[in-house]
């Protein structure tokens, strides 16, 4: 029996992050007949983000407010988080593997000495009740076991690891409320928030988290229509390479690979991208990838499952339209 | 300061040992390219500050094996003027907090004889791409983090950030002395000419062991880490490869074949349910 402490991400609005219900999911697992609580730092949780939580089976959401610091500084981020874990006495935390929280990640640990396994793609607990978690490193090229040593771990599991599931009684219980004011020491806040320009909202899906990724390079020479119109056709999220965000042809924040966002969606499309080690290192854990390059030499079909050699201004429209033909017949 | 850490060429065939750990021996390591960022970032701000009349030193320091020394040495052909290599057999297999600990311990030696003020990191180690080491160094030293900097400055005692992350940019500020990352959109490293890597050549670097730093051996290393890697497996080769040349009708053929396998909905999406 333990209790399992998830990090409950949640967007500006105080909309729940989608993924946060695997991370749920997987705890439960972990608490072996424990309970599952979660934490929310700043503001109120909006519908329906409580039912929700309560259907994947967290029993207590702790409702942290940081007072006029902004918790989103990821050195109070790491207080809060220390000060949960004091809280709870959990012996897990999950939360997702973003940049900001392996940065908390990284302090608690300093402070408590807790072990850390960073962008996780599955947790168990072995036959000794130990946690261990599964990765891929080598930029996808291998899956790697480790097991958390120390009494409290820490596991940053990437979007998308866990398939999530509701908990099996009817009517689950909405969880507890507890609330708490915290104050953070003056350390965490030696560096000063000056200015915080939130991105602006977009109608597609999360990149990280998306089950499918349509991908444009230089091969677009800065046209992105074929790239959106597929993506929107599927429901799924749009991605570039560096070249692409580099010539300012789409946000920088859609840019896959090592410096980038890491993917592993059931499908990855990448049209117009020769598949560069750097960009590699962030997709090549995909499900299935599909590529679109008129160079049979390009790297990107020695790891694509199925690739087409040709032009993307021909090849997707076709696809996109294809798609909506046999999906309305 | 600036931390350097050396790596298996990504553009190399890398694996991993049965003991889990990088296979380290290749004979094609090099620094790590994400550090090569940190440098230039603090190369440029001690150009900077030199033009503006005052004192500054670029120290590059690793952590790591015999090879490492590789990584301090392009660091100085980069622009650094002197370097620290701790090299200890104690130290291999060392997790993040250990490596920190091993590098507080060097800053704290640098201190002793000038005022470290600005401790510069990459954003990432292109080997386990963690991303961890910045802010447990910052936390071990107790200094103001700013991490994954896009844009550094300096003036008046303080520095100041501009970082892009996934949902929103920030911009942080501290005095002095304090800890920033930076990201490979900080610079363009420049490329050392003939004059830059004959220089170096003549550049000191001084190696360390743990016991010259006064670190207790038990506290790094294999032993003092928190993970230990159970297994380590290539990923099975992908199978069932299509590869086919655009005839005119592939674009609707890879329709087909992504229905097929459900990978697209049958039905267009309806939107996220909870
Ligand atoms: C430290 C560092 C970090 C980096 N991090 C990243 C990262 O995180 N992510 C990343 O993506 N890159 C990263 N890069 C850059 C990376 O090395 C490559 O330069 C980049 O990924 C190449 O982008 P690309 O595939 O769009 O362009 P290119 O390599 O120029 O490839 C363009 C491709 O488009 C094809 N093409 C041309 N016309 C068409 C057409 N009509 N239809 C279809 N295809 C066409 C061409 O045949 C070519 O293969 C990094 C580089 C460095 C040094
Ligand atoms: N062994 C090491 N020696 C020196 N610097 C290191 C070492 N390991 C990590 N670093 C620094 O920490 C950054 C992040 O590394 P990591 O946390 O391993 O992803 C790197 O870009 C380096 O600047």
């Amino acid at each position: 029996m333990a209790t399992v402490l998830v990090l409950l991400d949640h967007a500006e609005t105080g909309a729940l992050r989608g993924s946060v219900l695997e991370l749920a999911t997987a705890a439960r697992d972990l608490a072996d007949g424990g309970e599952v609580h979660g934490l929310w730092v700043g503001d109120e949780p909006v519908d329906p983000a409580l039912p929700v939580l309560g259907r994947h089976g967290v029993a207590v959401v702790h409702q942290v407010s940081t007072g006029a610091v902004d918790p989103r500084l990821t050195p109070v981020l790491g207080e809060v988080l220390a000060d949960a874990v004091r809280e709870t006495g959990a012996t897990v935390l999950l939360a997702l593997s973003t940049f900001e929280n392996k940065e908390a990640a990284a302090r608690l640990a300093v402070a408590t000495g807790a072990g850390v396994v960073t962008d996780a793609a599955a947790v168990e607990r072995d036959a000794e009740g130990r946690v261990v978690a599964s990765k891929t490193v080598l930029a996808g090229t291998w899956t790697t076991r480790c097991a958390v040593r120390t009494d409290l771990a820490v596991v940053l599991l990437k979007a998308g690891a866990v398939v999530s599931r509701h908990v099996d009684e009817e009517a689950p219980l909405a969880p507890e409320v507890r609330t708490r004011a915290l104050a953070v020491s003056e350390r965490a806040t030696r560096a000063a928030l000056v200015r915080r320009t939130p991105a602006a909202p977009s109608d597609r899906p999360d990149l990280s988290s998306a089950d499918v990724v349509v991908v444009g390079g230089r091969g677009t020479e800065g046209d992105f229509a074929p790239i959106e119109a597929l993506a929107d056709e599927v429901g799924g999220a749009v991605g570039a390479t560096r070249v692409a965000t580099d010539e300012g042809w789409i946000g920088h924040e859609t840019q896959i690979g090592q410096t980038g966002v890491t993917v592993s969606p059931r499908l990855y499309i990448g049209a117009g991208v020769s598949g560069a080690v750097h960009h590699r290192g962030g997709m090549q854990a995909s499900g299935t990838i599909v590529a679109v390059n008129p160079d049979p030499e390009a790297p990107i079909f020695e790891i694509a499952d199925y690739g087409i050699v040709g032009d993307l201004f021909t090849v997707l429209p076709q696809v996109t339209e294809e798609l909506r033909r046999l999906r309305q017949g | 300061m600036v931390c350097v850490k050396h790596v298996p060429d990504i553009q190399s065939e890398r694996s991993l040992g049965p003991d889990g750990r990088l296979v380290r021996d290749g004979g094609d390591g090099t620094i790590n390219e994400l550090d090569e960022n940190a440098v230039e970032a603090a190369v440029v701000l001690a150009e900077q500050a030199r033009a503006a009349g005052d004192d500054a030193e670029v120290v590059v320091v690793t952590v790591g094996p015999d090879d490492a020394e590789d990584a301090v040495r392009r660091g100085l052909q980069l622009g650094a003027d002197a370097a620290v290599h701790v090299l200890d057999d104690a130290v291999a297999g060392s997790d993040v907090f250990g490596t920190a600990a091993v590098l507080a311990a060097v800053l704290r030696r640098l201190g002793e004889q000038a005022p470290v003020d600005l401790v510069v990191t990459g954003m990432a180690g292109l080997d386990g791409l963690t991303s961890l080491l910045p802010a447990a160094l910052a936390a071990t030293l107790d200094l103001p983090q700013l991490t994954l900097a896009a844009e550094v400055t300096l003036a008046d005692g303080a520095v100041t950030v501009r970082r892009d992350l996934d949902h929103a940019v920030e911009e942080l500020t501290a005095p002095l002395p304090a800890l920033v990352s930076v990201t490979d959109r900080a610079n363009e490293p420049r490329y050392p000419n003939f004059q830059g890597i004959m220089a170096a050549r003549k550049k000191p670097v001084e190696t360390l062991t743990l016991a010259d730093l006064g670190v207790d051996p038990a506290t790094v290393g294999a032993a003092g880490a928190r993970t230990e890697v159970l297994e380590a497996a290539p990923r099975p080769p992908r199978t069932d490869r299509v590869l086919v040349t655009d005839d005119g009708q592939a674009g609707a053929r890879l329709a087909a074949w992504l229905l097929e396998r459900d990978l697209v909905r049958t039905t267009p999406a309806t939107g996220e349910v909870l």
